[in-house]
């Protein structure tokens, strides 16, 4: 069952979006999750979402696997939704049962913002299915280099992202052994009342985290057996390299800005 | 209780480009009070196989007959419990799984899971816990105060508090000192013989699987290579080699011995004491000197 879930995994294809500089790619969606915001109507939004669908086509990325993943956060777009729908009075009334009163806005503006969300998973989960963690990482780092002037611990950061990231799939995996240990010894995660699901987690919780703190010292050892002492002169193995490519991404974005501007009401 | 895999198939991840084949046209019987080894090389589909025997994973393609209930591919399982309260897993190390507060909560975990009163899930396990060789002081500490081999064993013996029909055991001995590896394996044969109970063996050792087991399945790449009597298939240590696998030392010096002397023995020695006393036969045949 976690077999499903895309967040955080990396599919190594050969694309033009793989092949973007990570540092491109990061401050590409940090502008994106800005650009967003600029569309406003039915045509903004049919660009950005235009726009996102070429992007997916470029990376090579099977859009069905992409929807597959969204099913974990599919709850709550649906509850953004129904927020909207039921909260926002504007326009024309469209339907009434009882107290609830559904307005034209409400539909639109629903639309709208669950589109928003859907457009924004799908490309960040684009970033981490076309960069390995380790560039993404990487990139991190080295966008993130100035602001070492300002005692910011910069490397550790990194560090703490790569490792983090590293241990997403190694995690699912332990909670899915754990799970299916306990389900061999009559656990049931999936059915039943609230109140005996939330208990039922007890015995999945427990063993995953004492197996993730023995990781971590595990891994905290073997580091420090190695000498490893922290980014201070440490070289790289793998040197970032921006290209005419990455600029040429880059500016895509302006565009879109610029498109969105003048289409936005 | 018989379980019967037929034709099963398993992919991992399917519909998403990290689909991967486990298993396919896998099929065998493990009749009720048999005992099965199933070895193979690392990746071989033995964890995959596993999974099916409880209904963890649900094949998808072919079916897997548990007793009176038959769990096949495109169907969907409700009320698997029952299932699993017959087939017991010790899963590889089992002792991963532990949570409770104390080991006697620990063990009654499973039991009191499947409707089994509180008094009687403790009587199991204070049964228990003499049964896998710890004292029943053990029974109030933390499990996490143990060391690896006692956790090891708290974890085997809550999953024997299900008193289940079949018990399968992934590994049951990896990462154990030779003296624990020996005690336990010698436990789970003992419950074998006296009980009667159905057992499953996924092993590495090729050792276990000639000491213990009347049948044995060997898996390769997903599929089954070959089924038959411990005593037949490691009479073809080539065979074996070829598949990354070796044959136990018993029979490795057997094999050494008839080549350099060239002198048969009657048949194929799973252990030591066969081993001499058919060597003894063939001196007194005289053909030792």
């Amino acid at each position: 069952m976690m077999e499903k879930m895309i967040f955080g995994r990396y599919l190594p294809l050969q694309s033009a979006v793989h092949q973007l500089d990570p540092r491109a790619k990061l401050l590409f969606i940090f502008g994106f999750v800005i650009v967003v915001f600029l569309a406003n109507n039915a045509l903004s939004y049919a660009v950005l979402a235009a726009f996102t669908f070429v992007l997916i086509y470029l990376s090579k990325i099977n859009i069905r696997f992409l929807f597959a993943g969204l099913k974990p956060v599919i709850w709550l777009i649906a509850f953004t939704f129904l927020l909207h729908i039921f909260l926002t009075k504007e326009g024309d009334l469209l339907v009434e049962v009882g107290f609830l009163k559904v307005y034209e806005g409400g539909v639109r503006q629903g639309a709208f913002i669950s589109l928003r969300f859907l457009l924004l998973i799908f490309v960040t989960s684009l970033l981490t299915l076309t960069t390995s963690p380790i560039s993404i990482t990487d990139g991190l780092e080295s966008l993130l280099n100035p602001f070492k002037k300002l005692k910011l611990p910069v490397h550790e950061l990194a560090l703490m992202m790569s490792i983090s990231l590293r241990f997403i799939p190694t995690l699912m995996d332990e909670t899915d052994k754990i799970m299916k240990a306990q389900m061999a010894r009559g656990a049931d995660f999936s059915s039943g009342p609230i109140k005996d699901r939330i208990k039922a987690v007890v015995p999945l919780l427990i063993p995953l985290f004492v197996s993730a703190f023995k990781r971590a010292e595990e891994l905290a050892v073997a580091m420090e057996a190695r000498g490893y002492r922290g980014g201070e002169g440490r070289t790289k193995y793998r040197l970032l390299h921006w290209k005419w490519k990455d600029t040429v991404a880059l500016s895509l974005l302006f565009v879109l800005a610029a498109v969105l501007w003048r289409l936005r009401s | 209780m018989d379980i019967q895999l037929q034709e099963v198939e398993y992919r991992y991840a399917a519909g998403t480009p990290f689909e991967r084949l486990a298993i396919q046209h896998v099929s065998f019987a493990i009749p009720e009070g048999a005992f099965l080894a199933v070895i193979g090389h690392t990746g071989s589909g033995k964890s995959t196989i596993i999974q099916h025997l409880n209904a963890l994973l649900q094949p998808t393609k072919g079916k897997v007959i548990i007793g009176d209930r038959v769990i096949s591919a495109g169907k969907k399982e409700k009320n698997l419990k029952a299932v699993r309260k017959k087939v017991g897993i010790v899963f590889q190390f089992p002792e991963h799984q532990l949570f409770e507060e104390t080991v006697e909560k620990d063990i009654s975990y499973g039991p009191m899971n499947f409707g089994v009163p509180e008094e009687e899930a403790k009587r199991r396990a204070q049964k228990l816990i003499r049964q896998v060789g710890l004292s029943e002081e053990v029974l109030q500490k933390s499990p996490f105060d143990l060391s690896g081999g006692q956790m090891r064993r708290v974890a085997i013996a809550g999953v024997l508090a299900m008193e289940p029909d079949v018990l399968v055991l992934d590994e049951p001995t990896a990462g154990l000192d030779p003296r624990g590896r020996k005690e336990i394996m010698d436990m789970f044969y003992d419950l074998h013989q006296k009980r009667g109970l159905s057992t499953v063996l996924v092993t590495h050792s090729m050792e276990d699987a000639a000491l213990y087991a009347d049948e044995m399945v060997i898996m390769h790449k997903g599929k089954v290579y070959k089924q038959g009597k411990p005593r037949e298939l490691f009479s073809q240590p080539d065979e074996l080699a070829g598949l990354g696998l070796s044959v136990p030392d018993v029979v490795r010096f057997q094999h050494r011995f008839e080549a350099l002397s060239g002198i048969q023995l009657t048949k194929t020695c799973l252990t030591i004491d066969e081993l001499a006393e058919e060597l003894s036969h063939a001196k007194k045949r005289g053909g030792l000197s």
